[in-house]
Order: structure tokens, then C-alpha cells, then sequence
């Protein structure tokens, strides 16, 4: 944790360092831009894939990294809004951008009941309970069939048809990542991101400095289920078609390996999480069904020998080096 | 109907109380939340069912699927050690093991649905009351009762159950006593991983086993620790009950939201004791 302060803990202020900043988000923005130009259509696919998936692995450390709540419903909230996208569109044949508007309703709306339930918890218990909540939802998707289509779920084209070509759906899922990756990177170095920061650190000492941890905490998890929900938008515009197994725990599972590989409390490593267990899941799945084996073994594997993420690992080895 | 409803929800509370009683003693005592307690009892029914069609004897599945359960929570003790005293990283763990077995059973058992057989005395239907009732589901009940007498002598009348008892409430107190918690660990994690085996067999027989039954089951064993709070035998008798009922009169009435119906009281417990009826902070 004391080397994630050194790297965002400083604002934005106008320093050279952040001058280099600037530019080298403008670089990486404007090669993910030419992504459409220069890969194939299957890597262009893929790539829209990391990005929705790198949002839902942003929202997860928004709790896990700084409010020190390791969630395992954000799959469940993510999927909620995909439901919801494909039932708009397939089911009741609704507009594309207000079944969009719904499912992030949705999803905020059971953000809001399962923080009202778990913000009192901490540590195991938090996550626990969300494993308990997400699971309700992953139930009734299975088996309320008159309206989920249980077992064999809803298909259909649900993307607006302004969206329809690949590589302008690749663009519209870029920009609404960036304008959310920049919302929540405002959000955690506001004074509200430090309050939740405080929270992780000693939640009853932020109390008795007078903070309603409480109600920060609830907010926070909303905001974050707001997040996951965007992203379970995109998925809908993405697959056109949704089944029990995009609100199971193992989305839940993979979004949070996603954060604690990319390295837990450092937002950006859930981009990195996305990018390296999106290319691994696409290289197992082609000489191997087996996918939960290695997600399982991955998950196993990280928690005994590194345990605070890849990218933490590297880091902590570099700054090793660095001072011995 | 009422007392059929009755009955089932009552039979159904003494397999959840086999599965959960478990699940409790190893969160209360080593405060692990062992995920892969579904997963186990799958694999306890699996193995039940292959030993049982194989052999033609119940009790050769029970007694197999006890061992091999038993066996694969050594494995996973071992794996835990790495992780020693780190809760999360715990629960992490276990998270990904579940993972691993559901993953190695739909290989070694694919996605069809199975049964363990079951003995012939314990087929067919009992009649009392003006009421025929299966005998199988009458024998979990009694299988359920029995397991609850014996654990409550077990943990009030042997030297272990008392070093349980003091563990739950103080682990580190009781190694400065000069006993060796980790043997009591050890035990206490094979007694619960014995008991997932008992009820993997004996539920595969009347719940069936398909590839999605140990998250179904981890989701009722969640919602009984939560009611009846970690570590405690009472605490599992009553969240079981509770989660039975509710989840069968739940389906009689709302046949499609059953699920929905336990998280009802979960709900309203937790916004007033968030550690669980007779759960105690450490």
C-alpha cells in the first residue's frame, strides 16, 4: 500500500511530472483509438471485451482497493444490468438506449438494496454475504424462466444500429470507458476517496473523527455497482445474449482475480488484470475446455505466491532494486 | 398438505444441518469460510453414487464418499497452510479450489443429473397420520438427529469438543495453555469435510446431483451461518430450520422466487445482529 501513495497519491498539479503524464495518456489513448485500423476484426472484438471487462475489474477495486471491502456480487449487479438490457430489447422489444438506461437503473437499484445489507459488515463477513446476495440473484435468473428463459437465457441483437459496425461499437465502448475510468479516478482522489481510504485504514477512527462511515460506505458501493451496471450495459451490446452464467460467481471470481492480478487499490491495475486474464482465457479456451480448472488454479496459485498482484509483485521488486 | 409441507421442510432442515454443522465448526473454530464446503458435498455425492452403483451397497458409497471427501480436505488443509492467518487470502483460496472440483467433477461425471441409489428397506413410503410419506426422507431426518446428538456429546462431553469450544472463542489462549491447536485444526477441519461427505451421499439421493448443486447447497449453508452465527451447534439447528422452511414454503407459494424467500429474514437479522443469532464477537 505504501507504494500505491507515491503513485497517486499526488494530484494533478502543473509539474513536469504530470505534463508527462498528460502525454503519455494522450499516447496510449491514441493507439487504443487505431486499435480498429490495425488488428483484425476477432482482435478488435476482444479488445472491446478487455475494455467492458476492464470497467467491471475498476468498479471491484473501487471497494476492494479503497474501501477495503472485498466484494464477490459485482458480477451478479454486472449481470443484472445485462438481463435487463436483453429482456428490454429481445423480450419486450424495446428501444436499444432506454433498455441501456434500465439495466443501470437495475443494476444501481440492487447496488442500493445488497449496500443497505452489507455496509455494516467488514472483512470475511462482507464477503460473504455479497457472495450470499450475488448467489440470490444467479438463482432467480435460473429459475424464474418465464422471464430470464433460465437455463437457455435470451439472444437477440440488442445494440443500437448506430453502433452496429464493430469498430464504431469499439469507439463508443472506448469513450464511455475513459469519460467512467475518469469518474472514478476523480472519485477516489476526492475527499470522499480519501474518506473511504480512511475507512480501510480504521473505520473507527473515522468515525470518531466525526465521518458517517455508514453512509460513505453505501455510497461508494453504489457508485461502484453504477459501474459494474455500465459495464454489464456494454456486455449486452457486446454478446446479444445472456445466460445464468454471466451473473454466476465466476464473474464475480474473474472480476475480482482480474483486480487482485492487475494489483488491489491501484484502479489502473484492473485494466492490466482485464487485458492479461482476457488474452489467457482466449489462448487456454483454444487448446483447452477446461477454463474454471485454470480460473480456479490461477485463483489458488495468485493467493499463495502473490498474493498483492502481479503488477504489485513488480512493483515491489522494482523498488527493491531501487534501494536496496 | 401442511404436514406434508412440514415434513419436507423438517427433512430438508437435517441434510442442510449435516452440511452446515460443518461448515460452522470450521468458520467458528479456525475462522476459515471454507467455499469449497459445496463443492465437497457434490463430490461426496459423486463419489457415493459410483461407489453405490458399483458396489450395490449404500453404505459402501456413504463410507466412500466420507473418505475420499475426508482425503481431499487434508489436500486442501495442506494448501491453506501457505496462506496461514490471512483471512481473505483464505477464503480466496478455498474460492478457487471450488472452482478446481466443480470444474474435475463435470470431467469425471459430466452434466448429466444422478441419484445415489438407495437401499431397498428405504424405498418407498411410509404411512402414518393418514399421510404416505417417502421412508427415505424419514431416514435423513433421523440420520440428521442422530449426527446432531452426536456432535452435542461430542463438543460438551470429550476433551476435543471442549478444546473446540475454548478454540472458537480463543484459539491463541488455548495454545498458551501448552495444546496444540493445529492437531485440534486438523480434526476438527476432517470431522467437518467427514460430515459434507455424509450429506453429499446422503442428499444425492433425494435432491439428485447436477453440476450446479454445490453452489445451490454453499448458498443455504451461507444463509444458516449467517442466521445462526459461526461456531455455534445451536446456531446451526435453528439457521437450518429456518432456511428449510422458509425455502420450502417459499416454493409452495412462490415457485419461481423461492430463492428470494431466505434472503427475506437474512436481511432483517443482519440489520440487527450482524454476526448472527448466536454468533459472539471474538
Amino acid at each position: 500500500m505504501t507504494a500505491a501513495t507515491g503513485a497517486d497519491g499526488l494530484a494533478v498539479t502543473a509539474s513536469p511530472r504530470a505534463h508527462r503524464r498528460v502525454g503519455w495518456t494522450a499516447l496510449v489513448l491514441a493507439a487504443l483509438a487505431l486499435v480498429p485500423f490495425v488488428l483484425p476484426g476477432y482482435f478488435t472484438s476482444l479488445a472491446t471485451l478487455m475494455l467492458i471487462y476492464a470497467l467491471l475489474a475498476m468498479s471491484v477495486d473501487l471497494l476492494a482497493g479503497y474501501a477495503g471491502r472485498t466484494s464477490l456480487c459485482h458480477g451478479a449487479i454486472f449481470g443484472t444490468a445485462t438481463y435487463v438490457v436483453m429482456y428490454m430489447t429481445t423480450t419486450a422489444g424495446g428501444n436499444p438506449w432506454l433498455a441501456a438506461l434500465l439495466g443501470l437503473v437495475a443494476a444501481i437499484l440492487v447496488g442500493a438494496a445488497f449496500a443497505a445489507l452489507a455496509v455494516r459488515t467488514t472483512g470475511v463477513y462482507f464477503l460473504l454475504l455479497t457472495l450470499a446476495l450475488g448467489m440470490v440473484v444467479w438463482g432467480i435468473c435460473q429459475r424464474w424462466t418465464s422471464v430470464s428463459g433460465g437455463e437457455n437465457g435470451l439472444r437477440g441483437v440488442s445494440r443500437p444500429a448506430l453502433l452496429a459496425d464493430p469498430s464504431v461499437f469499439y469507439w463508443f465502448v472506448l469513450a464511455v470507458g475513459v469519460v467512467a475510468t475518469l469518474a472514478m479516478w476523480r472519485l477516489v482522489c476526492s475527499p470522499f476517496g480519501l474518506a473511504l481510504k480512511g475507512i480501510r485504514e480504521s473505520e473507527s477512527r473515522m468515525r470518531s473523527v466525526g465521518y458517517h462511515t455508514t453512509w460513505h460506505l453505501f455510497l461508494g458501493f453504489v457508485f461502484s455497482a453504477a459501474m459494474a451496471g455500465l459495464a454489464g450495459v456494454l456486455y449486452a451490446w457486446f454478446n446479444s445474449f445472456v445466460s445464468p452464467s454471466t451473473v454466476a460467481l465466476a464473474q464475480s471470481v474473474k472480476g475480482l482475480l482480474m483486480v487482485i492480478v492487475g494489483g488491489v487499490g491501484t484502479l489502473f491495475g484492473g485494466i492490466v488484470g482485464s487485458v492479461l486474464i482476457i488474452v489467457l482465457e482466449n489462448v487456454a479456451s483454444s487448446f483447452t475446455e477446461r477454463w474454471s480448472m485454470v480460473l480456479g488454479a490461477l485463483f489458488v496459485l495468485t493467493m499463495i505466491f502473490a498474493p498483492e498482484g502481479i503488477v504489485g509483485k513488480l512493483r515491489s521488486h522494482v523498488a527493491r532494486r531501487a534501494s536496496p | 398438505m401442511s404436514l406434508l409441507q412440514f415434513l419436507n421442510g423438517l427433512t430438508f432442515a437435517a441434510l442442510l444441518f449435516l452440511v452446515a454443522s460443518g461448515f460452522t465448526l470450521i468458520f467458528g473454530l479456525m475462522r476459515i469460510v471454507n467455499l469449497a464446503h459445496g463443492a465437497m458435498y457434490l463430490m461426496g455425492g459423486y463419489v457415493a453414487y459410483a461407489a453405490a452403483s458399483a458396489s450395490g451397497s449404500f453404505l459402501l458409497g456413504l463410507s466412500a464418499a466420507v473418505l475420499a471427501v475426508a482425503a481431499l480436505g487434508l489436500v486442501e488443509q495442506g494448501l491453506l497452510r501457505f496462506v496461514g492467518g490471512n483471512e481473505l487470502r483464505q477464503v480466496l483460496l478455498t474460492l478457487g479450489l471450488a472452482l478446481m472440483l466443480n470444474d474435475a467433477a463435470l470431467v469425471l461425471f459430466g452434466g448429466d443429473t444422478f441419484s445415489v441409489p438407495m437401499p431397498a428397506a428405504l424405498q418407498g413410503a411410509a404411512s402414518f397420520l393418514g399421510l404416505f410419506y417417502p421412508r427415505y426422507r424419514l431416514f435423513v431426518l433421523a440420520a440428521g438427529l442422530l449426527v446432531l446428538v452426536a456432535l452435542w456429546l461430542v463438543m460438551h462431553h470429550t476433551r476435543l469438543g471442549a478444546l473446540i469450544r475454548a478454540g472458537v472463542d480463543d484459539a491463541e489462549t488455548v495454545q498458551a495453555m501448552g495444546i496444540d491447536i493445529r492437531k485440534v485444526f486438523v480434526a476438527t477441519f476432517m470431522l467437518g469435510m467427514a460430515l459434507a461427505g455424509i450429506a453429499g451421499a446422503l442428499g444425492g439421493a433425494f435432491l439428485s446431483l447436477y453440476p450446479t448443486a454445490d453452489s445451490e447447497i454453499l448458498v443455504y449453508s451461507l444463509a444458516v451461518v449467517i442466521i445462526g452465527g459461526r461456531g455455534s451447534l445451536a446456531g446451526a439447528v435453528v439457521g437450518s430450520l429456518a432456511v428449510a422452511m422458509l425455502s420450502t414454503y417459499g416454493q409452495v407459494f412462490f415457485p419461481e422466487l423461492s430463492y428470494f424467500v431466505i434472503f427475506g429474514p437474512m436481511a432483517l437479522l443482519l440489520a440487527f445482529r450482524p454476526l448472527g443469532l448466536f454468533g459472539r464477537t471474538t
